[in-house]
């Protein structure tokens, strides 16, 4: 036994293999990015910042039903409905996320009968101050506005799973 | 009795019985739409399938009497099942077919979260629909300022148009066409002319009938429930008041056999905007001739400086039409303590308290109305001063069994009686005998001699009241076991008020006297509306929103409206109710009693209870029969003995109408709604009642 230890240590065996294990992942291509200029890809399924979608004519979806603010664990949601000026439909006229409540557990876009609030893939929403993660309705749409793309996309790719 | 088994439980029910009334008596649950307890039976729906044993097909339990049911070969009870396989299929069915053409718009739809077509989808329809051709689209009708219709949900189950021509006595709805083609409709596209017609919104079973002005507004899941009691009337209507965080949302009626059954009129339910509107939220004082706003001590330094020097006697005080007995007991105990006893409410003063409590009260009850054979209205509009109470009369009218007669306005009832006249001769001539109405009266087992607003509003109502118990006691209504004398008080505080003694005390000035010019220093009105102030006298006015009272008043003190506080009232029949508190008074306004707490310390004059619960153990210390709520303490009949043989003064000849000339802006609460000023124009005829 002693032999054999005293030859390892005489060989430098472990320094050699932990130089070539070194080597090894050397030459490995690099599983870490450079964010935030590179991104890795994420799932359909990712639920990040709400958004609340249009029609492609422009026209609101949310027709005010409050499932989701019904179903929200957090109660991160307030809505308040009433008649639209011009035809007497049922819109919002109030939509709340308070983005500090909720806990995107996503139970909002599966309440959602007509597809207007959705968890877009959008995970970069930090902000300086708190207020600013109170969204209003108006935040909310231009969220769906800008991601519109995106978030059409993941609705379809994960359709056939629904 | 008849035997029957049902889900092979035996029972035994009276042979009237429907089978859908025979399963429920043995717990057994029925689906259904078109059938209502309140209505006639259509049996149009079909939801209300049962397997009869030995009948080839399912059965609509609605429409089958339990003594239509045969018994078994061999005399065996019929058996009813409503759980075997075949009636699940027949309501899976009977559901498909209703699902056929009922849109898919539950997430828009008011009704959702209480609709009982989405109850019973859930519970006894199929899991998908096999439909996939087009949906038949109706065009939605225009039915008048507070009912919103959405015609494409309707499922024709008929219970507007019964309820319509039953209940509410205006045969305006109907169904037209045939089959797929079939439409509830106005005929004329105009609005109803109903003051119940809330109710078509609640005997909806979906959503194609919902409240206008309540459109879109609240989801039943988010709102808190409080019980109640309406103030509009004198009715007291058992209500349920919806409120989201501080607001009260909207007014829906409860089950009270004994008062409202399940109706509650348009003013009850419609009133919600007016709570929010024109509402006194801070204290204010008089300065220069200005309103101007102020705190609570500078208002009560304002009362306190200008009592200094006032002697009791020039102190008076008077409530108003809302104000809870709580609120008045405070008020009586003050004027007590600064030796007034000028107490007064705006509608009470024919009423002699003294004489005993069946001089005041609506005697036979308002469910008494339904054993009553023959009714004398005197001075009375029904479906004005209290339309709940109009269709508890029209209720027993309809089944054949009662005469009515007027005296007083010629007005459209919602039932046929006899007119007699307009003006006291009439009533001098019945009295002696001179109308034939007089034999009827006396032939009656259980007459009603009912005495309203037209006839105790008056100056010299007092006399006309004990000219009119001389007449029930003359034609034999009160007698043992009946006491046919009404009174249908206009306001829902008065029975209170005349309860504790809330009148005129030993020298005291009514309320006529109280508002002539250099009658008093200072005058508290506790939520007087409807009288005018005098312009001399130092007005502090404890109230809810800015109305004529607070226009003339020198100190405004917020109060709360009768969502706001906890309050005992008591009915027209002196039925004691209590109403619980749904919100909170906004801005600075404060309860009534705790307003009057308060000014007596700072009058020096303090009131020996500092909560509520302590006024409320004065109160029934006092009174003691207050305590027992929702009864009616029996009262002495001798009273109306004393009443009658009192007399009292000369009776003028003026017509005995009803004072109330718009029954939607009664009260400063309604005169604060956007809603009830729009169905008084509809009503008046301003504007067009028809969708052009």
């Amino acid at each position: 036994m002693r032999v054999t230890a005293a030859a390892r240590s005489l060989l430098l065996t472990e320094f050699v293999s932990a130089f070539f294990l070194a080597m090894r992942y050397f030459f490995k291509a690099k599983p870490t990015i450079n964010y935030p200029f590179e991104k890795n890809p994420i799932s359909p399924r990712f639920r990040g910042e709400h958004a609340l979608r249009r029609y492609p004519n422009g026209e609101e979806r949310c027709i005010a039903c409050k499932l989701c603010e019904a179903v929200c664990p957090a109660q991160a949601i307030t809505i308040e409905a009433g008649p639209r000026r011009n035809d007497g439909t049922r819109r919002t006229v109030r939509y709340d996320i308070d983005m500090v409540k909720c806990i995107y557990c996503g139970l909002c876009q599966e309440a959602c009968p007509v597809d207007a609030i959705v968890e877009g893939p959008n995970f970069e929403f930090a902000t300086e101050t708190r207020e600013e993660l109170y969204y209003d309705k108006a935040k909310l749409l231009a969220n769906g506005d800008r991601w519109e793309r995106e978030l059409a996309k993941s609705i379809e790719l994960d359709a056939p799973y629904r | 009795m008849i035997k029957l088994i049902v889900d092979g439980k035996e029972i035994e029910v009276p042979p009237e019985y429907t089978l859908m009334q025979a399963c429920e008596a043995a717990g057994a649950e029925i689906p259904r739409f078109c059938y209502h307890e309140r209505l006639s039976i259509a049996g149009n729906c079909r939801m209300c399938l049962v397997e009869v044993k030995g009948t080839p097909k399912p059965v609509a339990s609605c429409a089958w009497g339990v003594r239509d049911c045969r018994p078994g070969p061999k005399g065996e009870p019929p058996e009813i099942s409503t759980r075997s396989p075949m009636v699940k299929k027949a309501r899976e069915g009977v559901m498909e077919f209703l699902l056929i053409n009922h849109p898919l718009d539950c997430p828009i739809c008011d009704q959702g979260g209480e609709c009982d077509l989405q109850d019973q989808a859930m519970g006894y329809g199929a899991d998908t629909s096999r439909f996939a051709e087009n949906k038949r689209a109706v065009e939605d009708k225009y039915l008048g300022v507070l009912v919103k219709t959405s015609m494409n949900r309707c499922i024709q189950c008929t219970r507007c148009v019964r309820f319509a021509s039953e209940i509410c006595g205006v045969p305006e709805m109907g169904l037209t066409g045939r089959g797929e083609d079939v439409e509830i409709t106005t005929y004329l596209e105009s609005a109803l002319t109903s003051e119940l017609q809330g109710n078509l919104v609640d005997i909806c079973p979906v959503g194609a009938l919902t409240s206008k002005p309540y459109a879109f507004a609240a989801r039943p899941w988010e709102l808190g429930k409080t019980q109640s009691i309406d103030v509009m009337d004198a009715v007291g209507s058992a209500i349920r008041v919806d409120t989201r965080g501080r607001e009260v949302m909207r007014i829906l009626p409860r089950v009270n056999e004994a008062v409202n059954e399940e109706w509650i009129s348009d003013k009850t339910r419609h009133i919600v905007d007016g709570l929010r509107t024109q509402r006194l939220d801070r204290p204010y004082v008089r300065e220069n001739g200005k309103l101007r706003a102020a705190t609570w001590s500078e208002a009560f330094a304002a009362i306190a400086a200008k009592l200094k020097d006032v002697k009791g006697e020039r102190i008076g005080a008077i409530a108003g039409d809302l104000a809870a007995v709580e609120d008045m007991f405070a008020l009586q105990d003050l004027m007590t303590r600064l030796g007034s006893a000028n107490l007064a409410t705006e509608t009470t003063h024919a009423f002699d308290p003294s004489l005993g409590r069946a001089s005041y009260i609506f005697n036979p009850t308002i469910a008494g109305i339904e054993q009553a054979d023959a009714l004398l209205i005197i001075g009375c509009n029904p479906r004005k001063e209290a339309a709940v109470l109009n269709a508890r009369i029209r209720k027993r009218w309809r089944t054949g069994q009662m005469k009515i007669a007027v005296i007083g306005d010629h007005a459209e009832l919602t039932y046929k009686y006899d007119y007699l006249g307009a003006g006291v001769d009439t009533l001098s001539e019945l009295a002696a005998g001179k109308q034939s109405f007089a034999d009827v009266l006396k032939g009656a087992k259980n007459p009603i001699v009912l005495v309203g607003a037209g006839v105790t509003a008056r100056s010299d109502g007092a006399a006309l009241l004990a000219m009119a118990a001389k007449l029930a006691t003359d034609i034999g209504a009160i007698k043992d076991g009946w006491n046919g004398f009404a009174v249908l008080h206009s306001a829902a505080s008065s029975v209170g008020a005349l309860d504790i003694g809330f009148v005129p005390g030993e020298g005291g000035l009514t309320a006529a006297q109280m508002v002539g010019e250099g009658a008093l220093d200072v005058m508290f009105s506790l939520g007087a509306d409807e009288i005018k102030l005098p312009a001399d006298a130092f007005v502090v006015y404890i109230g809810t929103h800015g109305d004529r009272g607070a226009h003339r008043a020198d100190v405004i003190l917020p109060g709360a409206a009768y969502t706001e506080k906890s309050g005992i009232y008591v009915n027209t029949e002196g039925r004691v109710q209590i109403a619980g508190r749904a919100a909170f008074p906004p801005g600075e306004a404060r309860e009534d009693w705790a307003i009057i707490r308060a000014l007596s310390d700072a009058l020096g004059a303090t009131l020996p209870y500092d909560s509520l619960v302590a006024l409320r153990k004065a109160l029934t210390e006092k009174v003691p029969h207050l305590l027992r709520i929702d009864q009616i303490e029996p009262a002495d009949p001798a009273a109306l003995a004393a009443l009658a043989r009192r007399g009292g003064g000369a009776i003028g000849k003026a017509p005995l109408l009803s004072p109330i000339g718009d029954f939607y802006l009664t009260n400063p609460i309604a005169r604060a709604s956007a809603v009830m000023a729009e169905c008084s124009r509809v009503a008046s005829g301003q504007i067009l009642t028809a969708a052009e």
